[in-house]
């Protein structure tokens, strides 16, 4: 990419995340808790596809690091009377160790052993919290209780949307994204270009940790009742795989493109077939593998470059 | 005594889970992650007939199985054989199989939701039984024998029959297997099938001394994943080993701490497997 | 004296009960091209492999200029400037053809980044003779032009010591002498290779010296001339054309 085009980028982000700062001003409260789901998932599955989409590792612990973040929050500000900025500044910080940990235990590791673990451990860590609180804090209920609106922490969310994409830009003109792509493309050939694979794997990985447990942490105050059941769903992490495949991870700003319909589709369906959500969920999994294995944003591409070519 | 008899009445019941799984894995090479959600319509079978006819769930595994067989075998060659001739190399196979794979797990989740949305309950031979001086639930006997019935037929099968042992052969070597004239392709999706039904069976057995419902599938693929990672792939001894110790570990833990914690319990095992033998129990190390 | 770029000694490797290296020793000197041959299952690859760090040696050891490598990782290892390509080549299919002869001199023995790193590959890609080819697309390039941009990765690291394994292999007439000329000429330049290789008159007009391996051992050493000429390794070699 030319240095022309690269500040064209930035000038159009810009531009749209000013857009998307506006959105409070014009949105009435339910669109405006819709606004704020959209900008949750947007920061989710962008970070969630900094990581997955070059190196094709599917992550499916978004939950757990979520679950902390929002559980720390809870239980700082009830159980120990914690001020809810402090617990914003701890709870990423735990989402990244957490996250490093589990990276340098599996990533060295193939694939198949990543996915698997991840898969569960939004589950472990809920049982885990579950039976901690039953049996040591007493099971009183987790409040979250601030001034902050849905606009606001839809502001901070859209700000550290801000700061996920930049971020994004950066690594992926650094070595550590050109390193991340050898990795995707070729493992083997990777160590012997001189690359450090499970480090680049677990930087990466560990961003996306602290990342989530930040977004839930923020998001906290939303719920203002929190009980490990709910924020340590492991649907969230399913949602966020989707809509950033079903964006396509090939670019920064693809996987918005997946978050903003299906955060709409699931909104439609969760209120009028409630029943339905995860069977939608399963075609939406099959929709991708077999019709948009690169994403929307993969095949709008690949249209537009046969196109070219007729053309030509 | 009694947790350890607990302990492996139902280990042996997970051994026949992770043996479907395992010839999914290890034949076919799809990591099949609605593997749990065949559990689950075993389960829902079982219930479904028992309470609609009152027949047994030993019969109904009879029906079961060859259905089963069939709607995996379907499922093989209409969806993931399209993928393993697309792929481009193993690593994409993988990641596609893994979201394909998920794709059906909710969806047949969705189903089956909306089939029966509560707790399968019902009861069957929930009668005392003696062994050793201690009493325990005769559905669990009369399941773990079954299960090391239903294995036991299925090792023969696979060491002294020509086509199983072309499986076998199967998943040790993909191309050397078809070097020497076995039809690779019909071996992965028989292989497929197989361990579709197998998987099924066991989740009717496991219906009658466990309480299941239609979103607790994925719980069940994770056990069996971490039987077959501990055992290591392919490995029929390492399997069953681990299956006993995962059934050890879970009631004691269950019995002796909470049994809130069974998963957690797994997962550490899980954790240690990873970083000090990833390679399986009896595994050599990868070169 | 010349000085010693590269020494094995006494490497073993054993698969299970499979001995695929064994008890192998031998030196490689400065600007000295060596050839590895043997019949085909002989260890040749598994010994490239131990050296580049693709696997672990069971017992013995390698050093480069002095210094052990062999408990070094191939990341490390190519950092300290062992390059290699590989039996069945691997190019990066995702990455344009500039970005994979980049991909060599960013993160190894040579760290170069931006338009430096964009100055070298062009030089390097026409070096190997890929000159505007940069933007086609990997996966559409030949087999020969795929051979050459995995020479031209590994040449990005600037290496101290080339590892070509069976570079040569499946080359039309024409191109092998172009390859054979290539290789000669990375020579002049002063880089310290070893070639494993089966095309015979590649050894006889590269090779200063050889070692000829069969079933893991080594069987003989010296020039491709005499080498050639032991009755053991015509003996090992019955039914190969040499």
């Amino acid at each position: 990419m030319s240095h022309e085009n690269e500040f064209k980028s930035l000038v159009w982000g810009a531009v749209l995340l000013l857009l998307a700062a506006c959105v409070p001003l014009v949105a009435n409260g339910y669109w405006m808790s819709i606004a704020l789901t959209i900008a949750m998932f947007t920061v989710l599955a962008t970070s969630w596809s900094l990581f997955s989409g070059p190196t094709h590792y599917i992550s499916l612990a978004t939950a757990a690091f979520f679950g902390v973040g929002g559980y720390l929050v809870g239980t700082g500000m009830s159980d120990y009377n914690m001020d809810f900025w402090t617990m914003v500044a701890i709870a990423p910080v735990v989402g990244a160790v957490l996250a490093f940990l589990i990276g340098i235990a599996t990533l060295r590791l193939s694939g198949v052993y990543f996915v698997i673990f991840t898969l569960g451990l939004a589950e472990m860590i809920r049982t885990m919290v579950s039976w901690i609180q039953n049996n040591f804090t007493g099971s009183r209920g987790l409040y979250v209780l601030t001034d902050l609106t849905e606009a606001d922490i839809y502001i901070y969310l859209v700000i550290l949307a801000a700061v996920v994409y930049l971020a994004g830009w950066w690594i992926n003109r650094s070595r550590l994204g050109f390193a991340l792509r050898i990795i995707g493309n070729d493992e083997t050939v990777a160590r012997h270009v001189g690359i450090n694979t499970a480090t680049s794997k677990v930087i990466l990985f560990t961003f996306s940790g602290f990342v989530a447990a930040l977004v839930g942490a923020l998001i906290a105050p939303r719920y203002t009742y929190i009980e490990p059941n709910g924020v340590f769903s492991p649907e969230l992490s399913f949602i966020v795989v989707i809509m950033a495949l079903l964006g396509g991870t090939g670019r920064l700003w693809g996987p918005i493109v997946g978050v903003i319909p299906f955060a709409l589709l699931q909104e439609y369906i969760n209120a009028n077939y409630s029943s339905y959500s995860t069977l939608v969920m399963g075609i939406a999994f099959l929709v991708i593998v077999y019709f948009l294995p690169r994403g929307v944003v993969g095949r709008i591409e690949q249209l537009l470059a046969k196109r070219g070519r007729s053309t030509w | 005594m009694d947790i350890i008899i607990t302990g492996l009445l139902l280990g042996g019941t997970y051994a026949l889970i992770a043996f479907g799984l395992n010839m999914q894995y290890g034949v076919a090479r799809i990591m099949n992650l609605a593997n749990g959600e065949f559990l689950v319509l075993g389960a829902l079978a079982a219930f479904w007939i028992f309470v609609a006819d009152s027949i047994s769930p030993i019969l109904t595994m009879l029906i079961v199985a060859p259905l089963a067989f069939f709607g995996n075998w379907v499922i093989y060659k209409a969806l993931l054989m399209p993928l393993v001739r697309r792929a481009k190399n193993k690593g994409q196979l993988e990641v596609d199989s893994i979201l394909a794979t998920f794709g059906m797990s909710f969806a047949l989740v969705g189903i089956m939701v909306s089939i029966h949305g509560e707790y399968f309950t019902y009861s069957y031979l929930a009668e005392p039984f003696e062994i050793v001086g201690e009493t325990f639930a005769l559905n669990r006997i009369v399941a773990f024998c079954f299960a090391v019935l239903i294995g036991v037929a299925l090792w023969l099968w696979l060491f002294f029959t020509r086509p199983g042992m072309a499986m076998r052969a199967v998943s040790v070597s993909t191309e050397a297997s078809g070097l020497v004239g076995i039809n690779v392709q019909k071996m992965s999706a028989l292989a497929f099938a197989l361990g579709g039904a197998v998987t099924t069976m066991g989740g009717t057995l496991i219906s009658t001394f466990i309480t299941l419902d239609a979103s607790v599938g994925v719980i069940f693929t994770m056990k069996a994943l971490i039987i077959i990672i501990m055992g290591g792939v392919g490995d029929i001894r390492g399997a069953i080993v681990a299956a006993l110790i995962l059934g050890l570990v879970e009631t004691t833990v269950a019995r002796l701490i909470d049994p809130g914690l069974t998963l957690a319990a797994a997962y550490a095992i899980f954790v240690l497997v990873l970083l000090f033998r990833p390679q399986g129990l009896f595994g050599r190390k990868p070169t | 004296m010349v000085a010693t770029v590269l020494s094995v000694a006494n490497a073993t490797k054993r698969f299970g009960g499979l001995v695929a290296v064994n008890n192998l020793s031998f030196e490689v000197h400065q600007n000295e091209v060596m050839g590895i041959i043997g019949p085909n299952g002989s260890g040749k690859t598994t010994m490239m492999n131990l050296i580049s760090g693709a696997l672990r040696l069971s017992e013995g050891s390698v050093s480069l200029d002095g210094r052990f490598i062999s408990t070094l990782k191939a990341d490390q290892i190519n950092q300290r400037g062992i390059a290699r390509t590989f039996q069945l080549v691997r190019v990066l299919p995702g990455l344009s053809v500039a970005e994979n002869c980049i991909a060599g001199m960013v993160f190894g023995h040579r760290r170069l980044w931006g338009d430096q790193a964009r100055y070298e590959a062009g030089k390097l890609l026409s070096r190997v003779g890929l000159s505007g080819k940069e933007t086609v697309p990997v996966g559409s390039l030949t087999y020969i032009d795929q051979k050459r941009l995995e020479l031209a990765r590994a040449l990005a690291s600037s290496p101290k010591l080339l590892l070509l394994d069976e570079w040569l292999a499946g080359l039309n007439p024409t191109e092998l002498q172009e390859g054979i000329d290539l290789i000669r000429s990375l020579r002049e330049e002063g880089i310290t290779i070893i070639l494993v290789e089966h095309v015979m008159d590649a050894i006889r007009s590269l090779c200063d010296r050889c070692i000829v391996m069969a079933a893991g051992a080594k069987i003989a050493e010296g020039s491709p001339g005499e080498v050639l000429a032991d009755p053991e390794v015509v003996k090992v070699y019955i039914g190969e054309d040499i």
